[in-house]
C-alpha cells in the first residue's frame, strides 16, 4: 500500500498502471465485508466524508455513501441540482467552507469537467472525483476494470469495444486511461458526431476509433454501452432514438459479433431498447449487476487508501 | 515646457528611423531630431534615455474599460493606468459597456472620462448595431462627430451577413474602420475551449476553429464587395490569416491584429482548469501558433493588441465553464513581445514598434500618432530592450487580476511612457 501517496483522485488519466493495481487489489479485500451479514468493518472510524453532488444521481451517491459507511466513517450528504454557486458563491469559497469543517474526503460530482481539481487545489481534504462533466469518472472505470478481471482473469491483450456517445462520456474517457494503461486494445465506436477523430490523440496507444459499431464488437471480449442522452438530439448529433437503436443499439444480433464468452457492461441508468436492448442486458453476458456490487469494493478501496488507511 | 529625450535611440519606421537621435519636444508636440553630437538646447528639461529605445507611443487598438455599468471590473481611470504602465499611449475601447456604446452621448462620457483620468488617449470604438444587437445600425455619424474611431459590435458580432453589408457600407461614408470579432456561433455554441486532442482530454466543449475562420472569410468578400475598411480583431487561426492573406493579396482594405496570448500560448495550457487560460477566441493548439508566428513574421499580421478583458476574481473563480472570457494584458503586451517575438528572432525590433505604433495607426487613421517627426504628437513609449523585470499581478494598476502570466520573468520592456508631452509614467 506504500506506493499509493495521493491527496486526491482527480481522474484516472495521471495515475500509474502500478496504482491502478493496489487499488483493484484493496477493493478485492474489501468485496468480503459486504457479504457478511454485519456490513462494516471500524477502518475509518473517526474519518468524515462528504458527498457533495451538484448533479442528480442515484447510484454513485449510494454507493460512496454506503462504502463509507460499512468502513465506520461519518458520511454527509450534500445533494444538490441548484448549485449554492448559483447564489454568487465561488468555488473558492465553497472549498474554504467545507474545509473550516475539517472533513478528512469531500466526494465531488458536478456536471462541469475540472470542479474536482479546482477544488483539490483549494483544499486540505482529500478530493475525490465522483463524476465531473464530460471529463472523468474514475471510479466508474475502476469499477469495470474490476468486474472485467473477476470475469475475464485479466486486462492486458482483451479487445474492448466501448459504444455510443464517446464524446460526452467521461465513462468513457475514463475507461480509455484506464484499459489502456492495464494493456487492453479499446476500440471506440458509434455515430460519427459523437466519436471524433481527434480522440485517436487521447492516448498513445491501446485506441483504436471503428467507423462501424460492428468492427468494434468483432472478436471483442468486453462489450460496453453507454448511455445515449436525449438532449443530443436536440443538438443535432443523431435524429431519433428510433433511428439510434437501429443503427447503433447492442442488440442480441451484433453481439453474436463478439466471442462467444463476451460480457457486456453498461454504467447504468440504461435506456432500455435504445442503446442497448432487453434482452441483452438481463442476459447471461450481461454483468451490469455485478457492477454495482464492486462499485461499493472500489469506492470502499478509494476512501480507505486516501485516508491512509489506519496509520 | 520643453523636454529633450537625451542619449536614445530612434525608431520610427513610419520615417525609416532607426539610429541614435535626440528627440526635442515642446509644446506636446515633436519639435526636432537632434544629432547626438549637437549641443544640447538651454531651458529643456532632460529625460535620459541613454541605452533606450525611443519609440513613438504604442496604441491598443483593442481594450475593454468596462465603464460605464462594470466598475467592479475596471475603470477608464485604472484601465489607463495599466495602459501607460504597459507603454501604451492610446487605447481602444470596444463599446460593450453598459450601457452599450452606441450614442454620441455614451462616445462624450468615455472621453470625458479619459480625459479626467490625464493619462492615456482613450479612443471610443463605437458598435455597429443598436446594442449590439445585431439588427439595427447605431448612429455611426453622429458618434464619429462625437469621437468614435472605428466601430465593432465586438464579442456580439453581426451574424446576419446582410445587415453587415450594410454596416460596411453605410460605415464607408465616416471614414471609419469596421473591425469584427469573427465568430460564428452557431459553431461555437456552449463552447469554452478550443475544439482539439486538449478539449476531448479534459471533457470541455470545444469551440472550432472554423467559427473565425467562417466569418472571417465572410468579412473578406464583404470587404471586396464593399471596399470598406475591414480589420479582423485577434486573429488566431491558420484559416483566418489564410482569409487576410487572400485580402491583401487583392488589395483589400483588410488589416488583422494578434493578441499576445495568440502568440505565446496554446490549448494545453487549459490543463489543470485555471480560468485564466479562458479567454475568446480561445487559445489554439500548436499548428494555429505556427501559423500566427509565421504571419507576424512575414507581415500578414499587422498589429499586436491586447484584448485586455478584466474580470473581478469573483466572476473568475468559478467553474471553467461558468467563467466568463478574457484576461487582462495591458501590462504584460511589451515583455510578451520581446519574449516571445523579438528574442526568438522572428521580428525585430523595428518591426515590433510597427507592429504596437505606426500600424495601429494607419489602421484607426489616428492623425499626428504613430509616428515622432517634427510635429507629430509628442506620444512617445521609451524602451529598455534589457531591463530584466517579473510581472506581479499583485502590484497591477488594473482592477482587475485575471493573467495567466502572473510571476513570468521578462527581457526588455517599458520604462516610460510620455503621452502629449507629459511623462505619464516612469518605472521606479
Amino acid at each position: 500500500m506504500d506506493k499509493f501517496r495521493r491527496k486526491d483522485l482527480l481522474g484516472i488519466k495521471d495515475l500509474s498502471a502500478e496504482e491502478i493495481k493496489i487499488i483493484l487489489q484493496v477493493a478485492e479485500t474489501f468485496r468480503e465485508v459486504s457479504r457478511r451479514d454485519v456490513k462494516k468493518v471500524p477502518t475509518l472510524r473517526g474519518k468524515t466524508i462528504i458527498n457533495l453532488f451538484f448533479e442528480p444521481s442515484t447510484r454513485t451517491r449510494t454507493s460512496f455513501e454506503l462504502a463509507a459507511k460499512r468502513l465506520s466513517a461519518d458520511a454527509v450528504n450534500i445533494s444538490t441540482s441548484t448549485s449554492s454557486l448559483a447564489k454568487g458563491e465561488t468555488i473558492l469559497d465553497m472549498a474554504k467552507n467545507l474545509d473550516a469543517m475539517a472533513p478528512h474526503v469531500i466526494v465531488v460530482r458536478h456536471s462541469s469537467a475540472g470542479v474536482p481539481s479546482q477544488l483539490a487545489k483549494a483544499s486540505r481534504a482529500s478530493i475525490v472525483n465522483a463524476g465531473d462533466g464530460s471529463n472523468e469518472h474514475p471510479t466508474q472505470a475502476l469499477l469495470d476494470a474490476m468486474t472485467i478481471y473477476e470475469h475475464k482473469g485479466r486486462i492486458e491483450g482483451l479487445k474492448v469495444a466501448i459504444l455510443g456517445d464517446i464524446l460526452h462520456s467521461r465513462v468513457a474517457r475514463s475507461n480509455i486511461y484506464l484499459l489502456t494503461k492495464l494493456g487492453a486494445e479499446v476500440h471506440v465506436a458509434g455515430p460519427n458526431t459523437l466519436v471524433p477523430q481527434d480522440f485517436q490523440h487521447l492516448v498513445k496507444k491501446g485506441l483504436t476509433i471503428c467507423p462501424k459499431i460492428e468492427l468494434a464488437i468483432q472478436d471483442a471480449d468486453v462489450v460496453m454501452v453507454l448511455r445515449i442522452q436525449k438532449e443530443r438530439m436536440n443538438e443535432a448529433f443523431f435524429p431519433t432514438m428510433r433511428e439510434y437503436s437501429i443503427h447503433y443499439g447492442l442488440t442480441k444480433e451484433r453481439l453474436k459479433l463478439a466471442k462467444s464468452d463476451a460480457i457486456v457492461l453498461h454504467p447504468g441508468p440504461m435506456n432500455r431498447g435504445v442503446e442497448i436492448a432487453s434482452d441483452v442486458a438481463d442476459g447471461s453476458s450481461s454483468l451490469i449487476l455485478n457492477q454495482v456490487e464492486y462499485g461499493l469494493a472500489v469506492r470502499m478501496a478509494v476512501l480507505y487508501l486516501l485516508t491512509g488507511g489506519e496509520d | 515646457m520643453r523636454l529633450l529625450i537625451l542619449g536614445g535611440h530612434l525608431i520610427d519606421p513610419a520615417e525609416r528611423q532607426n539610429s541614435g537621435k535626440n528627440v526635442l519636444i515642446e509644446d506636446g508636440k515633436i519639435k526636432a531630431w537632434l544629432n547626438q553630437d549637437e549641443p544640447i538646447p538651454e531651458d529643456v528639461e532632460i529625460f535620459d534615455a541613454t541605452g533606450m529605445i525611443v519609440a513613438p507611443g504604442f496604441i491598443d487598438l483593442h481594450v475593454h474599460l468596462r465603464e460605464p455599468g462594470q466598475e467592479h471590473k475596471e475603470t477608464i481611470a485604472t484601465g489607463s493606468a495599466a495602459a501607460v504602465a504597459g507603454g501604451f499611449t492610446s487605447i481602444c475601447c470596444m463599446p460593450n459597456t453598459n450601457p452599450v456604446n452606441d450614442n454620441a452621448a455614451i462616445t462624450r462620457f468615455i472621453i470625458e472620462q479619459g480625459n479626467r483620468a490625464g493619462l492615456a488617449n482613450v479612443f471610443p470604438i463605437g458598435a455597429i448595431t443598436k446594442k449590439s444587437e445585431g439588427t439595427e445600425l447605431a448612429e455611426m455619424g453622429e458618434m464619429k462627430s462625437a469621437g468614435i474611431v472605428a466601430v465593432s459590435d465586438d464579442g456580439r458580432p453581426v451574424p446576419n451577413a446582410g445587415i453587415m453589408r450594410r454596416a460596411m457600407e453605410y460605415a464607408k461614408d465616416f471614414d471609419l474602420t469596421v473591425v469584427d470579432h469573427c465568430e460564428d456561433k452557431s459553431l461555437s455554441v456552449g463552447g469554452v475551449m478550443h475544439e482539439g486532442k486538449w478539449s476531448l482530454l479534459l471533457g470541455l466543449k470545444g469551440i472550432p476553429a472554423l467559427a473565425e475562420e467562417l466569418d472571417a472569410f465572410r468579412d473578406v468578400l464583404l470587404a471586396e464587395l464593399t471596399g470598406a475598411k475591414v480589420h479582423i480583431a485577434h486573429i488566431s487561426t491558420k484559416g483566418a490569416i489564410e482569409a487576410v492573406r487572400l485580402a491583401k493579396q487583392k488589395g483589400l482594405k483588410v488589416t488583422c491584429e494578434v493578441a499576445p496570448h495568440h502568440f505565446t500560448l496554446t490549448d494545453s495550457a487549459v490543463n489543470g482548469y485555471n480560468t485564466n487560460t479562458k479567454m475568446s477566441p480561445p487559445l489554439r493548439s500548436e499548428e494555429h501558433l505556427e501559423a500566427v508566428l509565421e504571419a507576424i513574421k512575414d507581415g500578414t499580421i499587422d498589429a499586436i493588441a491586447t484584448d485586455h478583458a478584466p474580470h473581478h476574481p469573483d466572476e473568475k473563480n468559478l467553474e471553467f465553464d461558468r467563467a466568463p472570457f478574457g484576461i487582462i494584458g495591458l501590462e504584460t503586451a511589451v515583455g510578451l513581445a520581446f519574449k516571445q517575438l523579438v528574442h526568438t528572432g522572428v521580428i525585430d525590433l523595428v518591426r515590433m514598434v510597427e507592429m504596437f505604433s505606426t500600424n495601429p495607426a494607419r489602421i484607426f487613421n489616428l492623425q499626428g500618432r504613430g509616428t515622432l517627426r517634427p510635429g507629430a504628437i509628442a506620444d512617445v513609449t521609451i524602451i529598455d530592450p534589457d531591463l530584466e523585470w517579473t510581472y506581479n499581478v499583485e502590484n497591477t494598476r488594473s482592477k482587475s487580476r485575471n493573467t495567466p502570466f502572473d510571476g513570468w520573468k521578462f527581457q526588455g520592456g517599458v520604462v516610460a511612457t510620455i503621452v502629449g508631452g507629459k511623462v505619464v509614467y516612469h518605472r521606479e
